[in-house]
C-alpha cells in the first residue's frame, strides 16, 4: 500500500518515545472539579444548575447555547459548590464547582440509545445533539453540527482522522491500540448518519501498531480503508489530509463539506460509541501528559474539568527545571498563564517543558531564504505577509492570502533567522477580520 | 505558581540558524578555494583572506557607526567576502580585494539595509565596479601551474573563435585554466553546489535551469557545436554564478515559478551577451540584471494558494 501525503510541510521532532509505548492510566479523581462553560466553538452553553445541586456522573450541567453549541455534563456524583466567572486563556469563562462525593453515581439517564442498526440516521444526529462531543483535537467544533450539512452540499466520504501529527502526542495512537473497536463502532454510526460509502482512517506510517490494530478491526467493513500517510506535519491538519486521503482541494475559505467530506478526531468518533451504544456522555478524554518539565510521563485518562495541577501530581509533579506549560502539542498547542486552569474536552495533552526546551531563540532580519515559502502547505508566502502585517500594511497582507493561513506553525519553525512569523499573521488575520465587520 | 513563560506557538524551533547555513556555504566553497590556490599560487590565498577579512572589518565598522548590532557572528559577511574573492583575477593587488570588499559590504548590502535587504548580490555587483573601475588590473588572469600571465581566458578564446587554442575538455573541467581564482573548475564548484542541495541551503531550480537554458542555448544559437558548446558551458563564471551567486536570497525571486522565470532569464541573457555582445562573458551581467528584475518577477509569479484561484 502507498503512502499518502500532501505538498509542502515540514519535518519535526517527534518527542513521542517517552509515551508511545505506555498504556493509558486512570487519573485518581480530583476532590472537585471545574466544569468550564466554554469547551467548544461557538455560543458558551448556560449552566442549568444551581449551587447546592446535588449532582450525578453524565448529568447535564450546562445546556448548549445555541445550535452551534454543546452541553456539558458532570463528570464526577456531588454537590455544586460554586457558580463563577473566571478569565481563562484571554476568556472570560463561567465554571462550575462540584465538590466530587467519590460515589461515582450514575445519573438514571446513563443507559444505550441503540444500536447501528436500529436507530435512523436523523435519531443518530439528535441523540449526539444531546451527547455533548465536540472535535476532541483542538478547535472543539460540536459534532452535530459537522453532521448536518445543507441539502446542497452532499457528502460522501468520512475520513477518521488518526494522523497525530503534533509531536509529543500519543493519546490517539494509545486510543487507537486499546479502544480501536469502539473507534470503528463509532465510524460505522457516523457513517450511518451521514449516508456515506467511504470511511477513511488516516493513520501516519510512524504507527504501524496503530494501523495493524485499525485494519484487525475494520476486517469485515469492506467500505473502512485504513490509509498509511506519510509522517509529516502538518498531516492532521484537515485540509491536508482531506487532500491527502481524497486528492481533493477544499477552497479557499471553503469547509470540508464544500468537498463532499467529514473529518472526524479519533477521539471524538470513539465518543459517538460512548453515547450511543452505552449511553455515556463526553466527561472523560485521554490525554498525553508529557516533556522535560514533568516527572513521570504518561497517557492518562482525565475526568472534565480536573485542574492541570492536579494531573501534574498525578504524573509525578514537576521536574525542578520546569519552566513552560503548552495546552495541546507544541506546533500549535496554546501556553498557559498558570497550572490552576481545569481540563476540557480538547486537553489533548500537557506538555510540560522545562527551562532548556522552553528556550525560544532570538529572532533576527529575514534573509529571504524563502524556506517558509517551499513548505507552506497552503502555498502561501509567509516571509512576504508577516513583513506587510509588521509593518500595519494589513490590506497587502490581505492581498497575499492571509486568510488562507491554517496557523500550523511550520513556517515559524523552519525559519533560520526564528522569526515569528505565524504569530504575525495571526495577527493580520484578526485585524481583517475586525476591519470587515466594521 | 505563576507566571509561567507564554509565549505564542509554535513553541519548538528546527535547529537551522543563518550561521549553520552561511557555514555549509562557506564549506561548499572550500574545494574551489584550495583548487584557486593550488592553481595560482600562494597571491590567491593571501587575496582570498585580505578580502574576507576586509569584508567583515567594513560590517563591523557600518553597523557600529550606525550603532547596530554587530552581526559579524553570522558569518554573512565572511561568505560575500570569499565569493568576491573567488570572482577576482589571481594577479590583483591586495588593495582590489580592499576596495572590492567594502563596496559589497558598504554600499551594496549596508546601505540598503543589511543582510535580506540588499537589491543586486554584493559580491557580484562589487567585481562589475572593480571590472568598471579598474579594468585593466582585473583582466589580467594568469596561467595555472606556472603563473605566467596568460594571453587569453578559455572564454576569450573562444569570443574570438580561436577554438584550437583552448585547453582540453578535462583541463576545462577540473579547471585547470587561466580565470579568476575560484571559477574555473566546475568540477570543485558542482560538488559544492550539490552539497548545497542536498543541505536544502539552495534550491536546485535556480543552477539548473540557469546553467541547462545556458547550454541549450548556446548549442541552438551557437550553430548546433556540441564541443563549442561544452566549453562554453565549462568556461567561464557559470558555475560560480549559478549555484552560489544567482541563489543571493535576497536579490532573487522567493516562489518556485520565479525561480525558473528568473533562472531562465539570466541563461537568456548569458547567451546573448556571450555569442552578440562586446563581452567575452555574460555571467555577470546576467546575473546583476535578473537581481533588478526581482521585484517585478515576484509580483506575478505569487504561488497559486490551496483550494483558490490565483489572485
Amino acid at each position: 500500500m502507498g503512502v499518502l501525503t500532501f505538498r509542502g510541510g515540514i519535518h519535526v521532532p517527534h518527542a513521542k518515545e517517552a509515551t508511545e509505548k505506555l498504556p493509558i492510566v486512570t487519573c485518581p479523581a480530583p476532590e472537585r472539579i471545574f466544569l468550564s462553560m466554554r469547551q467548544h466553538i461557538g455560543a458558551p452553553a448556560q449552566p442549568v444548575v444551581k449551587v447546592g445541586d446535588e449532582v450525578k456522573v453524565g448529568q447535564l450541567i450546562g445546556q448548549a447555547g445555541s445550535f452551534v453549541s454543546a452541553n456539558i455534563h458532570s463528570s464526577v456524583s456531588g454537590k455544586v459548590k460554586k457558580i463563577f466567572n473566571k478569565r481563562i486563556m484571554g476568556a472570560d469563562t463561567v465554571l462550575v464547582e462540584i465538590e466530587n462525593d467519590g460515589q461515582e453515581t450514575l445519573h438514571e439517564d446513563i443507559k444505550p440509545h441503540g444500536t447501528c442498526e436500529d436507530l435512523s440516521e436523523e435519531e443518530i444526529r439528535t441523540l449526539l445533539g444531546q451527547s455533548g462531543i465536540v472535535g476532541m483535537g483542538g478547535a472543539g467544533f460540536p459534532i452535530h453540527v459537522k453532521l448536518s450539512p445543507p441539502e446542497n452540499k452532499p457528502i460522501d466520504s468520512l475520513i477518521i482522522n488518526g494522523a497525530e501529527c503534533e509531536p509529543y502526542l500519543t493519546n490517539d495512537h494509545r486510543l487507537m491500540l486499546e479502544h480501536g473497536r469502539e473507534i470503528v463502532e463509532g465510524a460505522r454510526l457516523i457513517k450511518k448518519c451521514l449516508g456515506v460509502s467511504k470511511v477513511y482512517i488516516g493513520i501516519e506510517n510512524n504507527k504501524q501498531d496503530a494501523i495493524l490494530a485499525m485494519e484487525e478491526h475494520t476486517r469485515q467493513d469492506s467500505d473502512i480503508e485504513v490509509v498509511a500517510l506519510k509522517v509529516k506535519y502538518p498531516q492532521g491538519a484537515e485540509k491536508q489530509l482531506i487532500y491527502a486521503c481524497t486528492k481533493r482541494y477544499v477552497p479557499s475559505g471553503g469547509l470540508p463539506m464544500d468537498v463532499g467530506v467529514v473529518v472526524s478526531n479519533m477521539a471524538s468518533t470513539k465518543a459517538v460509541a460512548d453515547y450511543i451504544l452505552r449511553g455515556m456522555p463526553l466527561i472523560e478524554r485521554i490525554c498525553t501528559v508529557t516533556g522535560s518539565g514533568i516527572k513521570h510521563p504518561m497517557n492518562v485518562q482525565i475526568k472534565n474539568g480536573t485542574t492541570i495541577e492536579h494531573i501534574a501530581q498525578c504524573a509525578g509533579g514537576l521536574a525542578e527545571d520546569f519552566e513552560k506549560l503548552i495546552l495541546g502539542g507544541p506546533m500549535m498547542g496554546q501556553a498557559a498563564p498558570d497550572l490552576t486552569i481545569p481540563s476540557t474536552k480538547t486537553t489533548s495533552g500537557l506538555l510540560f517543558l522545562n527551562q532548556e526546551d522552553a528556550f525560544i531563540p532570538e529572532s533576527t532580519p529575514c534573509i529571504k531564504c524563502g524556506k517558509c515559502v517551499d513548505i507552506c502547505p497552503v502555498f502561501l508566502q509567509p516571509a512576504y505577509i508577516a513583513r506587510y502585517a509588521e509593518k500595519g500594511h494589513m490590506a497587502k497582507a490581505e492581498e497575499y492570502r492571509a486568510l488562507d493561513c491554517i496557523e500550523c506553525g511550520s513556517c515559524s519553525f523552519i525559519c533560520p533567522s526564528k522569526r515569528p512569523l505565524v504569530h504575525s499573521i495571526r495577527i493580520a488575520k484578526r485585524k481583517i477580520l475586525e476591519s470587515r465587520r466594521k | 505558581m505563576e507566571n509561567l513563560i507564554v509565549t505564542s506557538s509554535p513553541h519548538i524551533r528546527s535547529t537551522r540558524t543563518v550561521k549553520s547555513i552561511m557555514g555549509d556555504v562557506i564549506l561548499a566553497l572550500v574545494p574551489a578555494s584550495i583548487l584557486g590556490v593550488y592553481y595560482y599560487g600562494t597571491h590567491a590565498a593571501l587575496l582570498i583572506g585580505v578580502t574576507i577579512v576586509a569584508a567583515m572589518i567594513a560590517e563591523a565598522l557600518v553597523q557600529m557607526i550606525r550603532k547596530q548590532p554587530v552581526t559579524l557572528h553570522d558569518l554573512s559577511a565572511v561568505v560575500t567576502g570569499l565569493i568576491l574573492a573567488l570572482n577576482l583575477p589571481p594577479s590583483v593587488p591586495l588593495w582590489i580585494g580592499v576596495v572590492g570588499a567594502v563596496f559589497a559590504i558598504v554600499i551594496v548590502k549596508q546601505l540598503f539595509g543589511g543582510l535580506g535587504q540588499n537589491f543586486m548580490n554584493p559580491a557580484m555587483a562589487a567585481r562589475v565596479f572593480l571590472v568598471i573601475s579598474y579594468p585593466k588590473l582585473m583582466s589580467v588572469f594568469l596561467e595555472p601551474m606556472t603563473h605566467a600571465v596568460s594571453g587569453a581566458t578559455p572564454m576569450a578564446l573562444i569570443k574570438a573563435g580561436e577554438m584550437a587554442a583552448l585547453p582540453n575538455m578535462m583541463d576545462s573541467f577540473i579547471g585547470k585554466t587561466a580565470g579568476t581564482i575560484g571559477e574555473t573548475s566546475a568540477l570543485a564548484l558542482l560538488a559544492g553546489g550539490l552539497y548545497l542541495i542536498v543541505r536544502k541551503v539552495i534550491n536546485w531550480e535556480i543552477p539548473v535551469i540557469y546553467i541547462g537554458t545556458t547550454f541549450v542555448l548556446t548549442f541552438l544559437l551557437g550553430g548546433m557545436d556540441v564541443e563549442f558548446s561544452l566549453y562554453s558551458l565549462l568556461s567561464g563564471g557559470l558555475f560560480l554564478g549559478g549555484f552560489y551567486m544567482l541563489t543571493d536570497y535576497s536579490s532573487s525571486p522567493i516562489s518556485k515559478t520565479g525561480k525558473i522565470i528568473y533562472a531562465f532569464g539570466a541563461g537568456l541573457l548569458t547567451v546573448i551577451i556571450r555569442l552578440y555582445g562586446g563581452y567575452p562573458e555574460g555571467v555577470m551581467f546576467s546575473i546583476l540584471l535578473m537581481n533588478v528584475c526581482t521585484p517585478m518577477i515576484e509580483r506575478y509569479a505569487a504561488p497559486k494558494v490551496f483550494g483558490g484561484a490565483k489572485k
